[in-house]
């Protein structure tokens, strides 16, 4: 198991099944995400890995076991207020207001923060992915697959977040892209972010992390430090080599 | 004497005009209202109904039914919000919405009945009747339509239809069968050159044009109106950013009854509405709705305005087949519509 640090974890998931109708998604999941640590979750298409996201964000709701976040359980917490607590959602598919303006989907972002100080962190925002800043009078929905990626993650940080999920982020882009992006996610953790990822694309995800879970038709197959998983031999076959790595929708 | 004739032609135009405007005010809110919240909110005319003979039964000095309605879906919203509290473990909170919905109800009653008889001049009449009517709104999201949030779009329609039979026997109940007006908030006329205007209708298209800008910066520039735009466009974007479903229709459905009861005040002085008068105004503006699409918002007011227009000319030269003309139009509207929309299955949104 993962190694155990002091203190509790802020994001403690325990024996956690999830169903669509009689469809068994999660089988038991049981994961701990230490504050301030990239996690990544990672697995083939089909793994329960999305499942895992949304079930610790409130969108689908567990058939049994529990969800702790900074020690305290989140069952029967609407996703809405999960934002308000510190958890934010990337989702796979980005979930964009494609007809509004990309400065308005940020402004949006902050929508749980009534107190304000939003504006200078869209500064933030703009300074970390320039290209925002150049199409902020743009609908969201003439945006191309990367720009869309960098909004989403910059809406998700306009409610800055203590705990950001993260569903596929590297899906459908360009390599150059991905890089960036994983870029910034690792610049997170130094500002205090903590971070679940999942990930098909492996061998990126755990350069990045510091803990890695295996999924594996809804089951915890292995985990352990990053560095370890990454050299691990019997994962090397099926995750990191071509195979696993195919793409899906 | 044909429509054309320089006598009667501006007078047609204002009269289509001023209804065309209201009809323009329900259409945005029922755009709105199923952008949201993806209702059909038939009881829209019902509640221009409530907001005409609510002040009209205080210009009797009598207590508005529309008081005990309020009261009713007051307690019936407290108890559902107080259970929900409780299944929550939130018991001391349940019993403070409990006292809370107490409290403001028995305010709203004292009020009402103390200033029912008095004789208020009619724009406090008109500001309480504002005050009844507005929480209607929020209060029917909360009893009929939060429960069936994750319905389909038909279960919705079929609640709305049921709330809409449900309004208007209220209504007879509270109000009686004959028809009352309301009186001019500005009377007095205008003439501008050959052309006669009463003061009321320049008031009526300059508050509709007045509130048709509120909206428009509400929705540009307010955070709360471009949340309940992002609940439009993205139902569970909106909420990964915290907005709540419920809170956006409970706003939604607040802007709709605002609308309705303004609409049934700036109405009431020229048409003469019963209890049952809301099903047709309500369809008027929803027929301006469907000509945009139930998105658009500009296409829905030019549409209603349009509808106001048809109606008046057609009332004036063949006035037995006015509702038929009017009605009508929505035939050639829906093939055009279906022609050239795309049809998305409902379950792919």
């Amino acid at each position: 198991m993962t190694a155990q640090l002091a203190g509790t974890p802020l994001l403690e998931v325990r024996g956690l099944h999830t169903r669509y109708g009689r469809v068994e998604a999660l089988g038991g999941v049981s994961l701990e995400v230490p504050a301030e640590h990239i996690v990544s979750v990672i697995g083939a298409n089909g793994a329960g890995k999305t499942t895992l996201l949304n079930s610790v964000m409130g969108i689908l709701t567990p058939a049994a076991g529990e969800v702790f976040y900074a020690g305290e359980p989140l069952r029967g917490v609407p996703p809405e207020a999960r934002v308000a607590r510190g958890i934010t959602l990337v989702p796979e598919r980005r979930e964009l207001f494609a007809s509004m303006t990309v400065a308005d989907n940020l402004q949006l972002g902050a929508y749980t923060r009534r107190r304000g100080g939003w504006r200078s962190d869209l500064d933030g925002v703009y300074a970390r992915f320039p290209r925002l800043a150049e199409r902020r009078r743009q609908l969201a929905g003439t945006l191309s697959g990367g720009e869309q990626q960098m909004l989403a993650i910059g809406r998700a940080l306009m409610a800055r977040p203590r705990l950001l999920l993260l569903d596929e982020p590297s899906l459908g882009l360009a390599p150059l892209i991905v890089r960036d992006i994983l870029r910034i996610v690792q610049g997170l953790r130094e500002e205090g972010v903590t971070v679940l990822l999942v990930e098909q694309n492996a061998r990126a995800s755990l350069a990045i992390s510091d803990e890695g879970y295996v999924l594996e038709t809804g089951r915890v197959r292995l985990s352990g430090p990053a560095h370890e998983l990454a050299r691990d031999e019997a994962l090397g076959a099926s995750y990191l080599g071509g195979e696993g790595r195919a793409q899906g929708a | 004497m044909d429509i054309f004739d320089p006598a009667i032609f501006p007078v047609l135009a204002a009269d289509g005009l001023t209804n065309g405007a209201v009809y323009a005010l329900l259409a945005l809110a029922l755009v709105l209202v199923f952008a949201v919240t993806r209702v059909v909110f038939i009881p829209q005319g019902e509640l221009v109904v409530f907001g005409t003979l609510t002040l009209a039964a205080l210009q009797l000095g009598r207590v508005p039914g529309t008081l005990w309605l309020l009261l009713g879906l007051l307690a019936l919203a407290a108890v559902l919000e107080a259970a929900t509290q409780v299944r929550r473990g939130q018991a001391g909170r349940g019993l403070l919405t409990l006292a809370g919905a107490a409290g403001v109800g028995g305010v709203v009653w004292a009020l009402t009945t103390w200033a029912a008889p008095l004789g208020w001049p009619l724009w406090a009449q008109a500001l309480l009747t504002l005050a009844l009517v507005t929480p209607l709104g929020p209060l029917l999201y909360r009893t009929v339509y939060q429960p069936l949030r994750d319905a389909t779009v038909l279960v919705l329609l079929i609640a709305s239809v049921a709330l809409h039979l449900a309004l208007t026997g209220l209504a007879l109940v509270f109000f009686g069968p004959e028809g009352s007006r309301t009186p001019p908030f500005a009377p007095g006329t205008q003439t501008l050159g050959q052309v006669t205007l009463s003061n009321q209708s320049l008031l009526v298209i300059l508050l509709s044009a007045g509130l048709m800008l509120g909206l428009f910066f509400f929705f540009g520039r307010t955070m709360a109106g471009k949340a309940l735009r992002a609940t439009a466009v993205n139902r569970l974007g909106a909420r990964l950013v915290g907005i709540s479903p419920a809170s956006a229709g409970l706003l939604t459905f607040t802007l709709a009854a605002l609308i309705g009861a303004v609409g049934g005040m700036m109405i009431g002085p020229s048409v003469a509405l019963n209890y049952d008068s809301g099903f047709l105004i309500g369809l008027k503006g929803f027929i301006g709705a469907i000509i945009g699409g139930l998105v658009s918002y500009p296409l829905a007011a030019a549409g209603a305005l349009l509808v106001g227009l048809i109606e008046s000319f057609a009332s004036f030269s063949l006035s037995a087949w006015k509702e038929v003309i009017v009605f009508t139009l929505i035939l050639p509207v829906l093939l055009w519509r279906s022609l050239t929309t795309r049809h998305v299955p409902e379950d792919e949104e």
